[in-house]
């Protein structure tokens, strides 16, 4: 039996380990490992989620268990100190000495800190380790009781980034400081530095370019940094994050060849110039690069180990490395691909530049129009798997590549290619190196079906995660490819869609769960299919959530949202943000009077925390004496209509915008639908109202009224797109009225209107060609169908407090009178739970 | 947690009487107070069976069970937690779909129009 060592238990020199432990040959050869650090292999690249729950296990890569089961030997906390390549012996620095038949570095890299005066002060951190992060977090937590406390970070690369996200999150204000005249100089161009600059400016961090650090101040810890240009930055903490440095000294040390700038040099088979000693990962000089990401670092363990194991179809490293990098920084995404700064004359660039919405792309094609070469998204990368497989499987562009970043404009039809028309070499997963051909093989041999049927076949989309969006494409249109319908029903017992299922149940007038169960369905129900229901006898009958209390989601079923610690927050409307000093003095008299947490909220209401459910009753009766309905903050409905102040008081408005905001909320409150409905209305283009962050938005213009459909906030923001305008606002409420009945009617559950606009076959023209050109011969219909809602609305709390058995639900216990014992702790003269 | 154990019919020593049928909710959930403890009642009305378990889902430690949506999985009556929607057998008070820790359930008997829980203290 022959014996393999790698040292190094980071990322890569646990890929290799776990190639290993799946390779045919395996039993031919004994594998030990050494890891300096003191816990088994965990993931870097996502090292900051520590930040969020300080939970390692969460980071872990393997276990020991799963080293003990393979029969790898693992010994951490054990640094390699000795190295003679001509006995191939190795020694470590509690004196074990043990020899080797191949031997893999894979020692990784250490944070590269500058020489800089005081760099020795408490309060000055890298970023790499678990460790690392412990001493971050303990230090900032110190920092906290220090008012006006302000972090920086040195670096203002990938890695420096993020640790300024990871401070920002910690609550201290971050400056980031870069050398360079522009972020992330290795992945972006001006425009696109540019543009994160100002998205980043814009959350609150500090971007200071072209410095230079000259000192680290401080008596002991660090106050400040201090710059070559003689300005001065106040830092109470310093994270530096400028590059890294390959750990070569032990190679160094033995004799190994080493680059003139660090590095240990490697060949196409990643061999060192010792016989049989390979090296990988960001140790490795290869082409004279050092690779800092996890996908090279991959290859290089996949193609030392075939070359160990000397296999027939084992391959070496390419010639160039493919450095695509797609990442979401603090609420951006950023990514490059392929030649990012082609040299003049070697390609032609287009540029898609939206300052006001943060977003910039660019892409630089071949002279001739036919190659993409490569490209930067900043702002919006939704496009980046796309255009990244395009370039790296070298297809076909559409004759206006420009399609690829702006996508076609005026007749329908999706630019560029889709997942289909790539080739089966085309790498899906780079981390993993899994090709189409693979992927599609397992869905052919009906060895799996759905993206978690390919992830546990293939490990596609386990390492970085990028290419889960494409997978479950893949599936999709795989499964179309074959003639089956893809249906997305709605749960074990209902083998229907949504749409379905609400034409069948106005078909046959069904007007309870139970008999749509009996009807249609089988089983009993469950979670999934009991609120769905609930929205489709909403949105057919105009039903409140009073009728079938037992078949509503909690929130809906208590007409309250609850919250942390089982109490409920209660949000009465106040249309478009209007409201007198009177009503304003009624909320805060409930909120006083039964000591509710009061906050503003982001729909311009204001929301009362932590009511018990047996003070929900109370409380809204004296709201509604005082003039307020029920907000529908609870319910997948519309929750409001957002107004800028407009022409009423605003110089600058085209019209009374919030006039217009009010008739539009008042016509759709208490709306019910797949998921939540937000509304906006604009006096003019400075859109003070995001109207285009909502699922409708009306922009006032000289004209009337632009309207825009499908946008919103949240995790996955996204504009809403023009659906027609300039019009008068009586037709802009003929359109919403026919937009919303038609998403109503056709949006599976709990899809907002969004990502509902993305699956309609033909986009935005085709809806357009639904509620403006009345394509399908449906609009009076809906429209009729609207008014009957708007004609059913009541208030569903008016409803609820005075039927003495709808309130019995509002009882905490039902055999006894006593009232929920909940703890709270004070908040800034308010309260908020007990934490966990 | 420790509080509360799953209680299997045959070792029950108390019924308790939770109160009448019609003051609980059909085809949903309602609490009742046993002492200290809070158990939450669910009628499934289409099967026309009782289950009981411990209110406080064992995820996040909070007092809501009882207000959380009722179905079947397989077969398998269960309840879904309000908050974060684990879901735990009422016959058995497994986690469904994750892996936290089960919760107690107790038996449940109808007699004369009362709903009785039992208990063994």
């Amino acid at each position: 039996m022959q014996q393999i060592v790698v040292i190094g238990n980071g990322m890569v020199g646990h890929k290799f380990c776990d190639l290993f432990a799946r390779h045919p040959r395996r039993h031919a050869f004994q594998l030990t490992v050494f890891g300096e650090e003191q816990r088994p292999a965990y993931d870097r690249v996502h090292l900051s989620a520590y930040f969020t729950d300080r939970d390692a296990d969460k980071l872990s890569l393997a276990t020991r268990e799963w080293y003990a089961e393979n029969q790898i030997e693992l010994r951490t906390g054990e640094l390699v100190t000795e190295l003679d390549t001509a006995n191939r012996q190795l020694g470590t620095h509690l004196g074990y000495e043990m020899h080797y038949d191949y031997l893999v570095l894979a020692t990784g890299s250490v944070p590269f800190v500058p020489p800089i005066p005081g760099k020795e002060k408490s309060g000055v951190f890298v970023y790499r380790t678990i460790e690392d992060l412990d001493a971050i977090l303990d230090y900032a937590a110190k920092l906290r009781e220090l008012p006006g406390a302000r972090s920086v970070v040195m670096g203002g690369g990938l890695l420096g980034l993020e640790a300024a996200k990871a401070t920002l999150d910690m609550g201290l204000p971050t400056d980031v400081v870069e050398f360079a005249p522009r972020l992330m100089p290795r992945q972006l161009d001006e425009g696109g530095a540019a543009t994160l600059t100002s998205t980043l400016e814009g959350l609150g961090l500090g971007v200071h370019l072209s410095k230079s650090t000259s000192a680290v101040g401080g008596n002991g810890c660090i106050t400040h940094l201090d710059f070559s240009d003689g300005s001065q930055l106040e830092a109470d903490l310093l994270i530096i994050s400028a590059g890294i440095r390959p750990r070569d000294e032990l190679a160094r040390k033995a004799g190994i060849e080493v680059g003139p700038r660090g590095g240990i040099l490697a060949d196409e088979y990643m061999r060192t110039s010792a016989p049989d000693v390979f090296v990988i990962g960001e140790a490795a000089l290869y082409r004279e690069m050092i690779y800092g990401l996890v996908a090279p670092g991959y290859d290089m363990a996949r193609v030392s180990l075939s070359t160990i194991m000397a296999d027939a179809d084992g391959g070496c490293m390419p010639e160039s490395i493919d450095l695509s990098t797609k990442l979401k920084l603090i609420g951006t995404d950023v990514a490059s691909f392929g030649e990012c700064f082609p040299e003049p004359g070697t390609a032609r660039s287009i540029v898609y530049h939206d300052e006001a919405a943060g977003i910039y792309k660019r892409i630089n094609v071949s002279p001739d129009g036919s190659r993409l070469l490569g490209g930067i998204l900043v702002g919006d990368a939704a496009d980046y798997n796309m255009l990244h497989q395009i370039y790296k499987n070298a297809m076909a562009l559409p004759p206006q590549p420009e399609d690829l970043i702006l996508g076609t404009r005026g007749s329908g039809g999706d630019a560029g290619a889709g997942i289909m028309d790539l080739p089966d070499a085309a790498v899906i997963c780079s981390c993993e190196n899994v090709t189409k051909g693979t992927l599609c093989g397992h869905l052919s041999a009906e060895q799996a079906h759905s993206v978690k049927d390919l992830v546990a076949c293939t490990k596609a989309g386990t390492g970085c995660g990028g290419c889960k969006p494409i997978l479950s494409d893949l599936v999709e249109n795989y499964l179309k490819s074959q003639g089956r319908v893809v249906r997305n029903t709605l749960c074990e017992h209902f083998a229907y869609t949504r749409q379905e299922l609400r034409d069948l149940i106005v078909l046959k007038q069904l007007r309870t769960y139970d008999e749509a169960l009996d009807e249609l369905g089988h089983g009993h129900g469950c979670e999934t299919c009991k609120p769905a229901l609930a929205g489709i006898f909403a949105t057919v009958y105009a039903e409140t959530a009073n009728p079938q209390a037992a078949i509503q989601d909690t929130n809906d079923r208590f007409l309250a949202n609850i919250q942390r610690n089982g109490t409920y927050s209660v949000v009465p409307r106040v249309p478009a943000g209007e409201i007198t000093p009177d009503k304003l003095i009624a909320i805060g008299a409930v909120a006083k009077k039964y000591g509710l947490y009061t906050k503003i909220t982001g729909g311009q209401r204001i929301d009362l925390f932590g009511a018990r459910l047996d003070q929900l009753p109370p409380i809204w009766e004296e709201l509604i004496a005082a003039g307020f309905e029920s907000g529908h903050a609870y319910g997948k409905s519309l929750r409001t209509v957002k107004s800028c102040v407009g022409s009423t008081w605003c110089r600058y408005g085209m019209d009374e915008s919030v006039t217009f905001a009010i008739e539009i909320e008042e016509r759709y409150k208490g709306l019910r639908s797949p998921h939540k409905l937000k509304g906006g209305v604009s006096g003019c283009i400075r859109e003070c109202a995001e109207a285009r962050g909502k699922d409708f938005g009306l922009i006032a213009v000289e004209e009337g009224y632009n309207v825009y459909v499908c946008g919103n906030g949240g995790a996955r923001p996204k504009h809403a797109e023009l659906l027609a305008g300039p019009v008068d606002r009586q037709t802009a409420v003929r359109y919403l009225d026919r937009f919303l009945m038609f998403y109503l009617r056709t949006a599976g559950p709990l899809v907002r209107t969004a990502k509902w606009l993305e699956g309609l076959e033909g986009g935005i023209a085709y809806l357009r060609s639904v509620v403006v050109d009345d394509v399908l011969g449906i609009n009076e219909e809906l429209e009729t169908e609207m008014q009957g809602l708007v004609n059913g609305y009541r208030c569903e709390w008016k409803e609820a407090v005075n039927d003495p058995a709808l309130r019995a639900r509002f009882r905490p216990f039902v055999n006894t009178d006593e009232a929920e014992e909940l703890e709270f702790v004070a908040l800034r003269e308010q309260k908020m739970p007990k934490p966990w | 947690m420790t509080a509360y154990q799953t209680i299997l019919p045959n070792q029950v020593t108390t019924w308790f009487r939770a109160g009448r049928t019609d003051q609980f909710p059909v085809g949903a959930g309602a609490t009742i107070k046993y002492g200290q403890r809070q158990i939450a009642v669910f009628y499934f009305n289409r099967t026309q069976r009782w289950y009981a378990c411990q209110n406080l889902c064992p995820h996040k430690l909070e007092n809501v069970l009882g207000r959380g949506l009722i179905g079947e999985q397989d077969g398998v009556p269960k309840v879904a937690c309000p908050l974060h929607k684990r879901t735990f057998s009422l016959e058995t008070g497994e986690n469904l779909n994750g892996d936290c820790p089960p919760v107690a359930v107790f038996p449940v008997r109808i007699e004369g129009g009362d709903v009785y829980v039992g208990f063994i203290d």
